[in-house]
């Protein structure tokens, strides 16, 4: 993985220094809430309902152990023991007190990460696939290009006070497990026709209140265009992005607006001003990123796969729900739900970060994934250690065998935490696990997907069941959406009809899964597919009539 | 600019940067006022006077150095290029510029309009100013300009600050602009490249 050279690591320490003089000021009264406000969000620092909030950069949901165990440490030291992983790839935590900020920042520093453009209207933290560099699939891994990117949009003069917030993720299989297409630009590396590597790019997705599916802007461009070709995407959306209206202010709407011909011959006609300037990616230096994330030393020789099956079913679930096949021969990406039937999606304890740091040393090169699912990825075990492995995540009650299934729920902090929240997002995903728990493995793939408030931090416009957390008349409401889609088939779900209450929604849920086990033709025809074959007309029916 | 470029592969921090590069880069044009502590224009390392009015569209043009609209300048541009006194140019957000690109070398001055100071179009205009149109005289921010956008503002092109905001004009007096003095991306101002990875890596030391 990338490690910080000394240019990386001053940069880090003299942003953290400048935040904590701001800090110190804000203490003492010097400067007022409005005059602190845009500095602390440049540095990842919310208000939230009760506390402050620090959202951490785990850059392409990378982690090392020991960026791992700092994280332990400070959801130990610094706040209530706990941290929570978002679907942004990124860590939350819930109850630092503002003055430990910067020492959290400095504590950070020492493990190469920062909270740095993890909120405000600014390049966000770069996403990517989570199986990246370990997957069969790939043509090569992505994030030595999200690593590019993330440098390059560091405290960017030019894109710092954009319309609205701006997110990339970077893919490189047909499997778009990053949900690339809701993304301001997605990008999708790719074999180009003349044996290169470059990127279809993918502009004006995103979610929210409008949510659109990403356009193909470009179908080949060249790798070492990258950088030029989205300065010129940017710059054309700082210019003439909306600024009147927050919830138009997105690029998506931008695109939409001109439509993507016209933003497109923007595009290129900056592009092609500055295409051959100082942002052209030397071979070279694209090369030593890449060198960065070399795949590790694998055992060329590792135990067959028979030497793994143990009489255990429980075992035997959990191999073929969270494990997923590696480029390696006698390797498996291993998932860790964090998940567990009835717990809160995507927390974890500093306890569990620490048992995961400990497995990752032992038994995956070192490497932790984060999934803009909220779980957690062990991305190179060898098939021989997943015994191990299995065991000890369930000491730790992290070995639900449930990745992809209808406990796997996205959900958003919600009410419980957010200022934005009109509705709880926790409890409606907790009674959904606890009522489907036991028939999820006959239900089989499903993706349920909460958010509390029309923002769609829980990503529920894409899943295949979605709900959508309102407030009508002072009471928490959910809008059901049926059909959606956040991989390579992205589609947005549409809603069922009337909403319901807390206790209506998880009735609702229940009876549109019951309604798909008793009109699917088997059990290979997953709820997305017997969805999209019958329409909605029958699972409207059984959520209305009578 | 004076400077290590090595400064960064010492291990230690470097001092913080002088929160400006230096002097306006507007030729036999210059119009500079005097420096002045109670001055509305941050230029090099102090505030000066204003040397420059900005008439509204509809006063009548006094002898001097003048800022005028884009509107007014588009409709009295074959009078004014007649005169002999400085002139300069205000763009607000969302005007468009190209349609000026055979008019930049008349303006000695060209202020860039930051209504609010979340509104950044203006550090694009800025670039394309500088990069695609090569204007080379003054650059000036006015409107809301905020400490922590200055270094940001310097480094899109920008070279004088029209600053009412109290905080502001306190933080540039006593030296304390927030800035990260190392760069991940070139740019138009005078920054040593970085031997790691000259290509892009910029140094304000």
């Amino acid at each position: 993985m990338y490690r910080y050279d000394e240019f990386d690591a001053q940069f880090v320490r003299q942003r953290v220094a400048q935040f904590r003089d701001q800090v110190a000021r804000r203490v003492s009264g010097e400067l007022n809430e409005d005059e602190f406000k845009p500095l602390r969000l440049r540095n990842g620092v919310y208000l939230q309902l009760h506390a402050y909030m620090l959202r951490i950069a785990v850059p392409y949901g990378t982690l090392s152990s020991r960026q791992m165990r700092k994280l332990a440490h400070i959801a130990r030291t610094y706040d209530r023991g706990y941290g929570h992983f978002t679907t942004r790839q990124n860590l939350q935590f819930n109850w630092p007190r503002l003055s430990d900020v910067p020492d959290i920042l400095d504590e950070l520093a020492d493990v190469e990460m920062h909270a740095i453009q993890t909120s405000g209207n600014c390049i966000r933290n770069v996403t990517a696939d989570h199986f990246a560099g370990a997957t069969a699939d790939e043509v090569a891994d992505p994030r030595p290009y999200a690593e590019i990117i993330r440098q390059w949009s560091s405290l960017h003069p030019e894109f710092s006070f954009l319309p609205r917030k701006f997110k990339v993720a970077v893919i490189a299989s047909e499997h778009d497990r990053a949900a690339m297409k809701l993304h301001d630009i997605g990008l999708h590396l790719k074999r180009l026709a003349d044996g290169g590597l470059g990127f279809a790019v993918w502009v004006g997705g995103g979610m929210g209140r409008t949510p659109i599916i990403a356009k193909l802007i470009r179908d080949d461009l060249p790798e070492e265009d990258l950088l030029s070709y989205l300065e010129a995407i940017l710059r054309v959306y700082n210019l003439h992005g909306r600024r009147d209206n927050i919830y138009k202010a997105r690029i998506k709407i931008l695109v939409d607006a001109l439509g993507l011909e016209a933003f497109a011959a923007e595009v290129e006609e900056d592009w092609q001003r500055i295409r051959d300037g100082a942002l052209k990616l030397p071979d070279e230096e694209i090369r030593r990123i890449q060198a960065y994330f070399a795949p590790p030393a694998f055992d060329e020789r590792p135990a067959a796969a028979a030497a793994i099956r143990v009489p255990e079913r429980a075992f035997d679930r959990w191999v073929v729900r969270n494990t997923h096949g590696h480029r390696q021969p006698g390797y498996a990406i291993v998932t860790i739900s964090l998940k567990p039937i009835g717990g809160i999606p995507g927390d974890a304890s500093a306890d569990q970060m620490d048992a995961i740091a400990d497995l990752a040393e032992r038994y995956s090169f070192d490497e932790v994934r984060v999934t803009h699912e909220q779980n957690l990825v062990l991305p190179h075990v060898r098939l021989g250690d997943l015994p191990e492995v299995y065991r000890a995540l369930k000491a730790i009650g992290l070995a639900e065998a449930n990745a992809g299934l209808a406990t796997d729920i996205i959900a958003c902090p919600g009410l419980d935490y957010c200022a934005l929240a009109n509705a709880r997002s926790i409890p409606i995903a907790q009674r959904i696990s606890e009522r489907l728990a036991a028939r999820q493995d006959q239900i089989g793939d499903l993706k349920i997907k909460i958010s509390g408030c029309i923002n769609a931090c829980g990503h529920h416009h894409v899943g295949h069941i979605g709900i959508l957390g309102v407030e009508k008349r002072g009471e928490e409401h959910y809008q059901l959406l049926l059909g959606g889609s956040g991989a390579e088939d992205a589609a947005i779900g549409e809603i069922s009809g009337p909403g319901f209450g807390p206790d209506g929604i998880v009735d609702a849920v229940e009876k549109v899964v019951q309604r798909y086990l008793e009109l699917r033709t088997g059990p290979e025809e997953p709820f997305l597919a017997a969805y999209t074959r019958l329409g909605d007309a029958p699972f409207k029916e059984a959520l209305y009539a009578a | 600019m004076g400077g290590n470029p090595e400064l960064h592969e010492s291990g230690v921090p470097p001092p913080p940067a002088p929160p400006h590069k230096g002097e306006g880069n507007s030729g036999a044009f210059a119009v500079s006022g005097e420096p002045d502590p109670g001055g509305p224009i941050w230029r090099g390392a102090a505030f000066h006077t204003d040397a420059w009015t900005k008439p509204a569209d509809d006063e009548p043009l006094a002898n001097g150095p003048l800022i005028l609209s884009k509107t007014r300048w588009l409709a009295e541009r074959d009078r004014l290029t007649g005169r002999n006194a400085p002139l300069g140019l205000q763009i607000e957000p969302g005007e468009a510029i190209d349609d000026l690109a055979a008019d930049f070398g008349r303006f000695a001055l060209i202020a860039l309009s930051f209504p609010k100071f979340a509104d950044g179009r203006a550090f694009s205009t800025a670039r394309l100013l500088r990069d695609k149109h090569g204007f080379t005289g003054e650059l000036r921010a006015v409107g809301n300009v905020l400490s922590d956008q200055i270094p940001y503002m310097r480094r899109v092109g920008f070279d004088t600050y029209a600053v009412t905001h109290g905080p502001t004009r306190r933080a540039l007096a006593e030296g304390r602009i927030p800035e990260v003095t190392l760069y991940y991306q070139p740019s138009t101002a005078e920054e040593v490249p970085v031997s790691t990875r000259p290509w892009l890596r910029r140094s304000g030391q």
